[in-house]
């Protein structure tokens, strides 16, 4: 019977490259829906960024008129230039989560108790933080003004005023970031060899040189680890800045995921094509990072075998 | 759409329908996206639906209420893709992007029926390219909200110009309190602001214009609203650190009495009466002339619904619009235990209720120069976003006003073309 045939020749080939084949069967729907819900819509937005389209009714071809725009906007300078300070400002999370983790790493009574309420921050919700940051900031009722009040200072208006707002939620957003890096050096340090240890406590090494040159080249995948979320968590700044601020005071807080959605989404915004130009640039921007990501675990996938 | 409506209406002559459907038999389903969604206005909303159902036995009412700050960035989703048959919006200018997208149906037809003659005074805001995209079904008055009681305590009336404005400032801000409340955060607050600033500065045809797009921001006019809008500022009037409130967030300052007043539309009353501040403490006063002889003009938001032109069952949801405006309905949803706002069927009767009453004398009678929707509703969305910005800035840095002006320039340029 033909068909059987078939099937019989069909699983013979299916037998005969098992190996070179299942792989890629079980990699299917990942690469499917990669290539659906990411690679597509990349060059989809990149496609759209060409247009002056307001996402409802005809879009015009203009070329490059959406980036000569950007190139002449104020607000996209003062988002880019905040989502720098964002990616420099939020590393400090990394050498915080880092100090933290060196010193719950002891062995005392409580200590799983202590390890759990310094996680907490990043269990809770972005938007928690969000709203418990902008009470403690709050000009008037705040905690902080209160604080620093004893001392005669203040009061200071940190989310209403321009100067400072940026780093007002940087801060709320490096404490649940620290936990995060604190969780990833709590893991790294149950892996350092204490035999190391012991060696250098017999040489004579101890505090900071003992740590700068024994224990933290052995947390480097740890360390590498904790970059790349928080380089990440960095450039993904989008809901603490909508909660606490919607980018105010008058647009100085925005980085530019914020901007490209207030241009495109939000209540106000009808410039899809616009929008989609910032999207290219910031993409532009993270593909370094991811670039250099690639290129470092290739560089150890290389170096490991 | 067409052809899907000619086989329709061809499938239901074959099987024996008649086309003309009667509004008394109304069938099928009429779905209902709202944005209605504190709790007072969507007991209003469920309370619409029930009875309107309860005259139309056959048809179905599906009613899904979103909420209002949601709904604003959802409705172009559900416009385009997944289209009720009657979705709650604003008038005037907020409404063009849909209806030059064509996702609004035209309901001149509605208007011309004689139920709708009554709503005469809201039709302009309706009305884009001559024709009408929706019906009203509330608005309100914008104007300042007072303490009573310190303003007695000071000796001070309710002022009638700028003049009097500003020495009865002077006077609360000698007393150690500031004079207005206000939460930017949001930005549109400011727009009441300048709405009212720029309406009695320079007029109501003047703001239209400015809000159309047909007068420069750089315009001497606009300088003047602002440099009187910058006494104010100087003086101190408004509370500090505006930028991190939102308008509710500036509420306690009014309710400790460490501002005396806001400019605010009527829905800032009830939180403010449930804060405790009964009759005897707040008040209402219209916003003062500046310019003599400018006419005085009001904001007056109205609140809409329109069909949606994808929409499934046109005739239920005409049926419908006409049910929301006609005036026993707006008399009943408009009242003080539901909206507690003014109703737009001239016939329906407003309640007792000691603001909507001086609101609506106020708008009926002693709005001569016309009636705005808002800020953000009488300018294209995009120009409303960058000047009210604008706003808050310069609220904040009043030196920065030439750069504004000229950003808001440029801006104007883009957008009006």
């Amino acid at each position: 019977m033909p068909s059987s045939n078939k099937a019989a020749t069909r699983s013979s080939w299916y037998k005969r490259n098992e190996i070179a084949v299942t792989p890629w069967l079980f990699l299917l729907p990942g690469v499917a829906f990669f290539l659906l819900y990411v690679i597509f819509p990349i060059f989809q937005s990149i496609n759209v960024s060409f247009y002056d389209w307001d996402g409802l009714g005809e879009a015009e071809w203009i070329g490059f008129g959406n980036y000569e725009e950007l190139y002449w906007d104020d607000a996209f300078y003062v988002s880019l230039r905040n989502n720098l300070i964002w990616l420099v400002m939020y590393l400090l999370a990394i050498p915080a989560g880092l100090f933290i983790a060196l010193f719950l790493n002891q062995t005392v009574t409580g200590i799983r108790l202590y390890k759990s309420l310094f996680f907490f921050p990043f269990v809770i919700s972005q938007v928690v933080v969000g709203l418990v940051f902008t009470w403690f900031y709050d000009p008037t009722f705040g905690l902080l003004n209160e604080f620093i009040g004893l001392f005669g200072l203040g009061p200071i208006n940190v989310l209403g005023d321009e100067r400072y707002v940026t780093y007002g939620i940087i801060a709320a957003g490096i404490w649940p970031q620290t936990a995060y890096c604190m969780i990833l050096y709590l893991t790294g340090l149950n892996a350092v060899d204490p035999e190391q240890i012991e060696a250098a406590r017999l040489d004579g090494a101890k505090g900071a040189r003992l740590l700068w040159h024994v224990i933290i080249p052995q947390l480097k995948p740890a360390t590498f680890i904790a970059f790349v979320v928080t380089i990440i968590g960095a450039l993904r700044s989008f809901d603490l800045i909508s909660i606490m601020t919607n980018g105010g005071p008058f647009g100085e807080s925005r980085v530019l995921s914020f901007y490209m959605f207030e241009v495109a989404l939000s209540e106000y915004g009808f410039r899809m094509g616009y929008g989609a130009s910032i999207a290219v640039v910031l993409f532009l921007i993270m593909l370094c990072f991811i670039t250099y990501f690639l290129y470092s675990m290739y560089q150890d996938d290389k170096g490991g075998r | 759409m067409k052809v899907f409506k000619g086989t329709i209406a061809a499938l239901m002559l074959s099987c024996g329908f008649g086309v003309s459907a009667q509004a008394e038999n109304l069938s099928g389903t009429l779905k209902i996206f709202s944005d209605m969604s504190n709790p007072a206005p969507r007991a209003v909303m469920e309370g619409m639906v029930e009875r309107f159902g309860a005259l139309h036995p056959d048809l179905e009412i599906e009613l899904t209420v979103i909420d209002r700050e949601a709904y604003k960035t959802q409705i172009r989703n559900f416009l385009t893709a997944n289209a009720p048959d009657v979705a709650n919006w604003y008038a005037a200018n907020r409404m063009k992007p849909y209806v030059d997208a064509g996702l609004f149906e035209d309901i001149s037809d509605v208007w011309a029926s004689p139920e709708l003659a009554d709503l005469a005074s809201t039709k302009g805001a309706m009305t884009l390219d001559e024709k009408q995209w929706g019906v009203p079904y509330t608005y309100y008055q914008w104007g300042v909200y007072y303490r009573a009681d310190i303003y007695k305590e000071l000796g001070l009336s309710e002022p009638s110009t700028f003049e009097e404005m500003k020495s009865n400032c002077q006077a609360i801000l000698d007393s150690g309190r500031k004079c207005y409340t206000i939460g930017t955060k949001f930005l549109w607050t400011a727009g009441g602001w300048f709405d009212y600033l720029n309406m009695r500065t320079n007029g109501y045809d003047y703001h239209a214009k400015l809000t159309a797009g047909e007068i420069p921001w750089s315009d001497d006019g606009v300088k003047a609203t602002f440099a009187n809008w910058r006494e104010l500022i100087d003086m101190g009037a408004f509370i500090d650190n505006h930028t991190a409130y939102s308008w509710q967030e500036s509420l306690p300052f009014i309710v400790s009495g460490d501002a005396a007043a806001i400019l605010k539309g009527n829905f800032a009353v009830p939180p403010l009466r449930e804060a405790g501040l009964d009759d005897s403490k707040l008040d209402f006063y219209q916003f003062p002339a500046i310019t003599e002889g400018v006419a005085l003009a009001e904001d007056a938001p109205t609140d809409t619904f329109h069909i949606p032109a994808k929409a499934e069952n046109k005739e239920a949801a005409k049926a419908f619009l006409k049910f929301v405006v006609s005036a026993d309905n707006q008399t009943l949803i408009n009242n003080g235990e539901n909206l507690g706002q003014l109703p737009v069927n001239a016939k329906s009767s407003v309640d007792d209720d000691k603001f909507l009453q001086e609101g609506f004398t106020m708008l009926s009678s002693n709005s001569p120069g016309g009636v705005a929707q808002f800020f953000d509703r009488d300018a294209p969305a995009e120009m409303a976003k960058v000047a009210m910005e604008g706003f808050q800035e310069f609220m904040v840095k009043p030196d920065n006003l030439d750069k504004i002006l000229a950003r808001l320039d440029r801006a104007a340029k883009r957008i009006y073309k």
